[in-house]
């Protein structure tokens, strides 16, 4: 076990876990940020996805040391207070879920990619979710969402 | 049970806080242990013939549902919600949903098949119909009035035009609650002010805000976290033996479970658990292998008897005759997986004198047969509670997981989290099964004169339940060196068609469990999806035999009047030109080369009517791409269309997956495709656009649509490639390997 201060969502936390502990595990286990999700443990399906350092990262390949020191975003760090960001909002307003697993990872990967690129091409969309799986085939309205966010935030 | 049961009144009165089954645990912890207690149990009937057992009013007004079928992620819970809103003359916002509780909603089986609405709603809307009329009469009573001069609307019932006389439901009701069975044939008023809008869907807010808890989410109150340990022929039907268990090989601070075949590590953290599962040497004995094959076919050919008719008419074999205008062919579908993002968990606290687990599984009383039997214990003594997990499509590792925990926690005597991890999920969760279907058929002065199929199929079912007990879960086959238990189910759904043909013979060659070679069970449409690849391919090929237009030459065979409908309306909606496929082409034309190909059926030959036009480009380079869909779809009345739109373009995306690139891989030791990268699905960049026509029909009965939208597709898709490039494709997943 070893101490770790971590800031996440703008608030340093401090944590004593064995080193080689998956950042996902730590959100998950010992901060109760249980938005950021298990989904493959391989980088496969962005279930776990978390912004670091402005870039959507899986969480479940990140060693907690690794992450030690860098700003970490989770989906509750999204809002502000009880303002959802326009992006979440634009989910909610496309209906833009079924079990909503995966959605978590869809936000935070869009929200990247918003960052960097506030108006997005579909095909840009497309390409920044291409590491996110959603089994329930939600596929058009997530990137439906993204579209009327990217509008929003740029109007 | 581990809770104290309450009266009703007590409960009702004492209400909110009772019912919500979420609480944070307090100290220092507060944020990392999200813990989760039981609802108190109440002393209700669980009858389905009651009133009581699917309402209750509340003192403030609220309306409590009691459903025992369950939110797996399609927006069934806010559907059910409109129709009691409807049915009892209630505000929507006033209503609220306790789902799937053993100790609190009545047995309505399995979640599945589509049916949560045709059937769960039909009987939820008779229940609060009931409801109505009783406090209709209870009113007429109270007020002195003829019933027939009250209305009732938003909780209340007052007399037509005089505004001062008014009774609250909650004043009508009282501690009996309302102590009747339920009319079967009670109607719900005419008028429908939820019922058919697309009332936003009630978890998503949460879902989006990050405030959801799955069961995956969910922490008992000094819990451990446990994992399992599986013998090395993943997901075979045949388990092997443990021969040791080298206990040195993990940490002093880790529990291993060891019952039978069935090996399982728990520890004080999550991660100190995975370590320990890993770590844990188990040596094995008694491996069963897999044959050495391609594809599992030439073992349920050697297994399966004859075939067993599901529908035939006229002498087949004659009116097929043996002359060389019989056209044949063999259609191929391999295993495949549910598609859960998140793999399967679950929670169980099990205890000298109860046992209480929380499941996403579909259907709480099956799974407590199964787990009462596994833990040896009494049914009564056994609570599951349903709790949402990731989308499941069908019978996923839920109740295995769910069967783990339990017997984890029995063994290690203290509350237990059980996570699968990506590869149990992959590996060992039950298999939609792999099919093979044969078809002839002749046509004769273009119309099909005779058609002959039959398929080769693993039953679609070996769910918990139906006196199955501990065999129907994993944990059960390991401890006892058992295999899962079937009826025959599901390989002959959607094998007949809707055409009128005068001479057809349909016929399924069933191979049990034990041949199967990897467990099998339900997965989406069972077998409707297999089965209608191959007639929706085949009735192709016969059109394109009969140099017909493919829609004309159905439309031909129909008689049905709405099947008529969603044909037409495709087709008009997806700019269809009538012709013969495959299209004329140079061989110097451009590629990719681009096709649209077309598929009809209704839902188990009963209930939804979809068709679907896929529009395809195939090239050398990148294979066969889905550009566009359209599908036509007439589930009778429509409940929410908003709702009901996204499930069609679920079923579109997973569907298309399925056809283009979802297939289990295997070798002797069982199953390899343990990852996203050896088991891909579909992606955004493949996506196709899909547009979606709906016909609604109020005067019809509303049936399912979870799972029809999903039955054309894989032939729409096979049929475009065919128009695009004149190669038949039969074997899913369909890949190009010609040259375009
Ligand atoms: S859990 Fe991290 S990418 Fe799948
Ligand atoms: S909404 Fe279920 S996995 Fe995407």
């Amino acid at each position: 076990m070893a101490q770790f201060t971590l800031r996440v969502n703008d608030e340093t936390r401090e944590v004593d876990v064995a080193p080689e502990t998956p950042l996902l595990y730590v959100l998950r286990n010992e901060l109760g940020l249980t938005a950021t999700r298990y989904g493959c443990g391989k980088a496969q399906c962005g279930a776990c996805m978390v912004v670091m350092d402005g870039e959507a990262t899986p969480s479940c390949v990140v060693p907690v040391v690794a992450a030690a020191e860098q700003p970490v975003l989770t989906l509750e760090g999204l809002a502000d207070g009880d303002r959802l960001d326009p992006l979440q909002q634009a989910f909610i307003d496309g209906q833009a879920v079924q079990c909503g697993f995966c959605i978590t990872g869809m936000i935070m990967s869009a929200h990247a990619l918003l960052e960097r690129t506030p108006r997005p091409s579909r095909a840009e969309i497309k390409q920044a979710l291409a590491s996110n799986l959603c089994g329930c085939g939600t596929h058009r309205r997530i990137v439906r969402a993204v579209e009327r966010a990217a509008e929003r935030l740029s109007a | 049970m581990n809770t104290p049961t309450l009266s009703r009144r007590h409960f009702l009165q004492g209400a909110g806080a009772l019912l919500v089954g979420f609480n944070f645990a307090g100290g220092p912890l507060a944020l990392a242990a999200r813990t989760v207690e039981p609802r108190a149990a109440i002393d209700k009937p669980l009858g389905t013939g009651q009133v009581d057992a699917w309402l209750a009013v509340t003192d403030d007004g609220r309306v409590i549902v009691y459903n025992g079928k369950v939110e797996l992620g399609t927006g069934v819970e806010t559907a059910l919600r409109q129709i009691v809103a409807d049915a009892l003359a209630v505000h929507f916002d006033t209503t609220e949903i306790v789902q799937g509780d053993t100790a609190l909603t009545p047995d309505q089986g399995y979640t599945a098949g589509s049916k949560t609405i045709q059937q769960g709603g039909a009987r939820l809307r008779a229940a609060a119909a009931t409801a109505r009329g009783l406090l209709l009469a209870k009113a007429a009573d109270r007020l002195d009035v003829a019933s027939s001069r009250l209305v009732a609307a938003d909780g209340e019932i007052r007399v037509d035009g005089d505004k001062s006389r008014v009774l609250r439901y909650a004043d009508l009701i009282d501690e009996a609650g309302f102590d009747a069975p339920v009319d079967s044939g009670a109607e719900a008023p005419a008028a429908r002010r939820f019922v058919g809008r697309s009332v936003p869907r009630v978890d998503i807010p949460d879902k989006v805000a990050g405030r959801f808890d799955y069961l995956q989410d969910l922490r008992l109150p000094d819990m451990w976290h446990a994992r399992v340990v599986r013998p090395p022929t993943t997901g075979t039907v045949r388990t092997p033996a443990v021969a040791s268990i080298d206990r040195d090989s993990v940490g002093k601070n880790v529990e291993i479970v060891q019952r039978g075949a069935f090996v399982a590590v728990a520890a004080a953290t999550e991660w100190a658990a995975m370590q320990a599962a890993d770590d844990l040497s188990v040596q094995w004995a008694d491996l069963k292998p897999m044959p050495d094959a391609d594809t599992p076919f030439a073992a349920f050919d050697a297994a399966a008897g004859t075939g067993r008719v599901s529908a035939e008419a006229g002498d087949v074999e004659a009116a097929l005759g043996d002359g060389d205008d019989v056209l044949s062919a063999e259609y191929d579908w391999p295993f495949q997986i549910h598609d859960s993002i998140g793999p399967s968990c679950a929670l169980a606290d099990v205890r000298e004198d109860s046992a209480t687990i929380w499941s996403a599984t579909q259907g709480v009383y099956p799974l407590r047969s199964a787990l009462a039997d596994l833990l040896d214990r009494d049914e009564r003594a056994v609570r599951v509670i349903y709790v949402e997990g990731s989308g499941c499509y069908g019978h996923n590792g839920a109740d295995d997981v769910a069967a783990d925990a339990a017997l984890v926690s029995q063994a290690i005597g203290r509350p237990v989290r059980l996570q699968w991890s990506r590869a149990d999920e992959h590996g060992w969760a039950p298999k939609g099964p792999a099919m093979r279907m044969r078809l002839r058929a002749r046509v004769q002065d273009g119309r099909v004169a005779a058609w002959a199929f039959e398929n080769l199929t693993p039953s679609h079912l070996t769910r918990p339940g139906g006196g199955a007990g501990a065999r129907n879960v994993l944990a059960g086959n390991l401890v006892h060196g058992t295999h899962a238990s079937d009826r025959y189910v599901g390989g002959d759904r959607n094998a007949p068609v809707d055409y009128r043909f005068d001479a057809y013979r349909v016929s399924t060659r069933w191979v049990d469990v034990a041949d199967a070679l990897l467990r099998c069970s339900a997965l989406r449409t069972l077998g409707a999806i297999q089965n209608s690849f191959a007639n929706e391919s085949f009735i192709d090929e016969l059109a394109a035999a009969a140099e017909r237009d493919p829609v004309a030459f159905r439309l031909d065979h129909l008689d049905d009047p709405r099947a008529r409908a969603v044909i037409e309306t495709v087709a008009d909606r997806a700019g269809w030109q009538a012709r013969v496929s495959p299209q004329r082409r140079e061989d110097s034309a451009p590629t990719p080369r681009t096709g649209r190909g077309m598929a009809f059926a209704r839902y188990e030959n009963e209930f939804a009517y979809v068709a679907a036009v896929a529009e395809v480009e195939v090239s050398d380079s990148d294979g066969i791409r889905v550009r566009r869909v359209v599908v036509a779809h007439d589930c009778g009345l429509i409940v929410n269309p908003d709702g009901l739109e996204n499930q069609i373009e679920g079923n579109v995306m997973q569907a298309v997956g399925r056809t283009l690139k979802e297939a289990v891989t295997w070798d002797r030791t069982g199953v390899t495709s343990l990852d996203w990268a050896a088991y891909p699905i579909l992606t955004f960049p493949e996506m196709p656009e899909v547009e979606i026509a709906l016909i609604d029909r109020p005067d019809q009965p509303a049936t399912g649509a979870g799972e029809p939208a999903s039955v054309p597709i894989p032939a729409a898709i096979a049929n475009a490639v065919f128009d695009a490039t004149g190669q038949r494709l039969r074997a899913v997943p369909l890949r190009w390997h010609g040259s375009a």
